[in-house]
């Protein structure tokens, strides 16, 4: 891919994001692209320095903030609103109010199921080492006691308790670290749809 | 590393690149490559966050017949960079504390 072609796909994959931000950045690339040329490196390699352009929209989408997406898709384009357009929108405000709120509502939702998960898999944790500190105080209790019988039972099940824990922790450690990355990519996914959107219409 | 602390490094770490001279975007990422991985896409927004705060300048000027953008450090990026030293003297204190705990 040449430079020509990656800032074009670029300018595309980033429609939908107020004008002067995707002039900034493709440019700003356009720059670097040129840096790495003037450095030594052929056209092709310069640009596959960058990474590929769906990459580049990823990183890009990572950093701007969701509310600045969304301002410019309701922020009104000159000459392209007509008159009965506005009215419609007046109109269809008890319509299209309710949908938003309510799609709101199912994304937050499902963030928070997804945290009600990690957040369990974390108190099955905290209860495994309670559970094994509890174990072995019994141990503790029933040695003072006399009861060796028992004290042995409350030894062994604290220690299998004390393993369970340490393997669990790994299991927990693990998914939080993967829903941080799946929230991540949710938070991608839905900025692309909005920007997507608009690209199309464009096509 | 936490978000919000890594931010406020990038920041102080661009700022620190230009102290010595204007620079540009690329060779900004070059200077910093062997302390932090900077990609184009967080340069950039760095770069943005801090002309809004005043903290650096921005001039477009030709080299080899093309346009390229120099960015040049302000007297409250020069504070930011100060700031920055005497808050980590402070981070530093905490760091020893919070070790001194794993004794």
């Amino acid at each position: 891919m040449n430079k020509e072609e990656f800032l074009s796909e670029l300018r595309s994959g980033l429609s939908g994001l107020p004008s002067d931000e995707i002039d900034g950045r493709v440019s700003f690339y356009g720059e670097m692209i040129d840096d790495r040329i003037e450095e030594g490196a052929g056209e092709e390699a310069a640009v596959a320095g960058i990474g590929t352009v769906d990459q580049v929209v990823s990183q890009i989408l990572s950093e701007i903030p969701l509310t600045k997406i969304v301002k410019e898709k309701i922020r009104p384009k000159e000459g392209k609103r007509s008159g009965w357009r506005t009215v419609l929108i007046i109109l269809g405000f008890p319509l299209w109010f309710p949908l938003l709120v309510a799609a709101a509502a199912v994304l937050l939702s499902l963030y928070i199921a997804v945290w009600a998960v990690i957040i369990s898999l974390w108190a099955v944790e905290a209860a495994f080492i309670i559970s094994a500190l509890a174990g072995f105080a019994a141990f503790g209790a029933y040695m003072i006691l006399g009861d060796r019988m028992l004290a042995l039972a409350f030894l062994g099940a604290g220690l299998f308790l004390a393993g369970l824990s340490i393997l669990f922790f790994f299991a927990c450690a693990a998914a939080s670290r993967g829903m941080i990355l799946l929230t991540k990519k949710m938070a991608i996914g839905v900025k692309r749809l909005f920007i997507r959107k608009e690209g199309k219409q464009e096509k | 590393m936490d978000v919000q602390l890594k931010r406020g490094l990038l920041d102080v770490c661009v700022l620190a690149a230009i102290k010595t001279g204007d620079s540009y975007g690329y060779k900004i990422i070059k200077d910093l490559k062997p302390y932090v991985e900077l990609s184009e896409s967080t340069l950039y927004t760095i770069l943005k966050r801090l002309e809004a705060a005043k903290m650096l300048t921005v001039r477009t000027a030709e080299h080899e017949g093309r346009l390229r953008k120099y960015y040049r450090i302000t007297p409250a990026g020069l504070g930011r960079i100060e700031d920055f030293k005497n808050e980590w003297k402070e981070v530093v204190s905490i760091w020893q504390f919070v070790a001194k705990e794993d004794e």
